[in-house]
């Protein structure tokens, strides 16, 4: 099978991004919690091949970590989606038109009313500003969207002819749920997953930019931008780079969720919202 | 149709209800006591029992809600502590920044998607079709401060045409007022039409494989007369729904541009009270954030149920 030209090129840009992040564990460059004061604001070229910030730190380094919180924040957030969401969307549908149906739709309606990065915004000022709350706030709102698409998805398998003979074989509406229903909604939970750790990344960078996400000496994409923002008239190059990883790494992913899923499902060519 | 107008009202009042609750209870699961938290560490304890008196602390959580609601359904927000002004005061004074930008940025994004999206549809397949997708996709992984940065850089920093920030009020003209937004708006503005050109592009062409679509053509309709008279009015649906919900996340983008640019708008004043620990402002933005959301959707729906009858009976 050939695969997608948007797909390649999202995926080779996303591991680049995942790539970096993972080696970061390893290796940088420098030392992203040690501050050379002497080497401040240095262009891009010699020791330090994107220069350094206000405080003597290696960009290029910054960006590597930064890329790691980013995933993190990203993958967690997601995760707790997937768990939480797909768990309650499947269990709407099995039991679907029933009481416990209509509250878990009718509460995702609500949660889905909400402005999600306002009330990102008051956790993380109720609880203070960590990246573990920033997690939270990103993943609460993604409870309701993998509840939603996989309830969805489940509906439509619910009715087919080897879902009664399950039942005639005399499964019950949760092993039916788990052994057929999930492994035939797995494409849409895939491609659904990938565009909700776009937003997560995009979220993430929001949050930290206005001091609410990962805290420092943690370097972040989002926080990076804020810092150069006061220097964007000495060193505008500062405001450029965390800026530029932040759009490849969600380009990559959104190319990413179409490819796959012009490959996983070309039944559902929706819209992208 | 009044059927479908009593439903959306009972889950729009329930929505709010629920906000409400949900807003309170975040407030209120603060460890320890909200007055000392305002006050901070070496607060006089007098001043924490006034304060507590002032904020209606001493009764219990559902008679404070209480307090707490019917204040705000009388209009009365109660005092900011850090300002010592009613919360409304503040508000209102914001809402004259906030408000037009959330509006101009709505406008912008409208007035750019419709006819980009309307050319990739009637272009399909073509040169100028992959290069809208293709600046769209980019459109949409563009986080909007970062735009807003990029632009102080180019036309404030280097060409010097507008001003990085900072907003003088209305009083010396609607025009420096407007100019003053123009960046901003435009920097919220550009993800939100990337993402309504797409919906719109595909919302276009399906709605182009309607038979309707066919009958028009074959009774000898040429392409532009017929995408321009059938088939724009019918792709409108899903569009309308985006621009519902693209209204929410106007206002919290507002809230992060509001500091690219340093407007004196609702996301500073959420951000002041934040730093501030002034709890009451905090409470009474987001509230006031919320409800504005969750009626314009409440409007939408009424309003796509008006343009398409067959959405009222479905529920």
């Amino acid at each position: 099978m050939r695969l997608p030209f948007q797909l390649v090129l999202g995926a080779a840009l996303f591991a680049f991004f995942a790539l970096a992040a993972l080696l970061s564990f390893v290796w940088t460059p420098h030392d992203v919690t040690v501050l050379t004061i002497a080497d401040k604001l240095q262009p891009p070229g010699g020791p330090y091949l994107l220069g350094t910030d206000h405080f003597g730190r290696d960009v290029l380094s910054m960006l590597m970590v930064g890329a790691r919180t980013s995933i993190a924040v990203a993958i967690v957030a997601v995760g707790i989606g997937i768990g939480l969401g797909v768990p309650l969307g499947l269990w709407a549908a099995a039991h679907r038109g029933s009481l416990w149906d209509e509250i878990i739709m009718r509460g995702n309606d609500l949660i889905f009313a909400f402005p999600s990065l306002v009330i990102a915004i008051l956790i993380t000022a109720v609880f203070g500003p960590s990246a573990v709350n920033a997690i939270i706030a990103i993943g609460i709102f993604n409870i309701p969207v993998f509840a939603r698409v996989s309830r969805g998805a489940a509906l439509s398998i619910w009715t087919l002819d080897y879902i009664l003979a399950a039942r005639v074989a005399g499964k019950r509406a949760l092993r039916i749920s788990f052994e057929h229903i999930l492994p035939n909604i797995l494409n849409v939970l895939i491609v659904q997953g990938t565009i909700q750790f776009s937003l997560g990344i995009l979220a993430e960078a929001g949050l930290s930019y206005v001091g609410l996400g990962a805290q420092p000496p943690t370097p972040s994409w989002g926080r990076m931008l804020a810092d150069a923002q006061t220097m964007i008239y000495t060193a505008p190059r500062l405001a450029i780079l965390p800026g530029l990883a932040i759009v490849l790494a969600v380009l990559g992913l959104n190319l990413m969720g179409d490819g796959l899923r012009d490959v996983l499902d070309p039944r559902l060519r929706r819209v992208r919202r | 149709m009044l059927r479908y107008f009593a439903t959306r009202l009972l889950s729009l009042s329930l929505s709010l209800i629920a906000a409400s609750i949900v807003i309170f209870a975040v407030i209120e699961v603060i460890p320890g006591d909200p007055a000392a938290y305002m006050l901070g560490l070496n607060a006089d304890p007098d001043a924490v029992a006034a304060l507590r008196d002032t904020l209606g602390l001493n009764g219990s959580a559902p008679s404070r809600y209480l307090t707490w609601v019917t204040g705000l359904l009388q209009g009365d927000f109660s005092q900011s502590y850090t300002y010592r002004v009613p919360v409304a005061e503040l508000i209102s004074e914001r809402l004259r920044v906030s408000a037009p930008l959330a509006l101009f940025a709505l406008l912008l994004s409208i007035v750019i998607a419709f006819p980009v999206g309307l050319i990739a549809a009637a272009r399909r397949g073509k040169p100028a079709d992959y290069g809208i997708m293709a600046v769209t996709q980019l459109g949409i992984a563009v986080p909007n401060f970062w735009f807003a940065m990029l632009l102080v850089l180019v036309f404030a920093v280097q060409l010097h045409w507008f001003s990085a920030g900072g907003f003088s009020g209305w009083v010396n003209g609607l025009f420096a007022g407007l100019k003053a937004l123009l960046l901003p708006a435009i920097a919220l503005a550009l993800p939100q039409a990337s993402i309504l050109a797409r919906v719109m592009r595909s919302s276009l062409l399906e709605t182009l494989h309607q038979d309707y679509i066919r009958t028009a053509r074959a009774k000898g309709l040429t392409r532009r007369q017929t995408l321009l008279r059938h088939a724009l009015r019918n792709a409108m649906i899903p569009v309308l729904t985006i621009i519902g919900l693209q209204f929410s996340f106007l206002l919290a983008g507002a809230i992060i541009i509001e500091n690219v640019f340093f407007l004196p708008g609702l996301g500073r004043l959420i951000f002041q009270g934040i730093t501030q620990r002034d709890l009451i402002v905090v409470e009474s933005v987001v509230m006031l954030l919320v409800f504005a959301v969750i009626v314009v959707n409440f409007v939408v729906d009424l309003a796509y149920a008006l343009a398409d009858p067959r959405l009222r009976k479905r529920r």
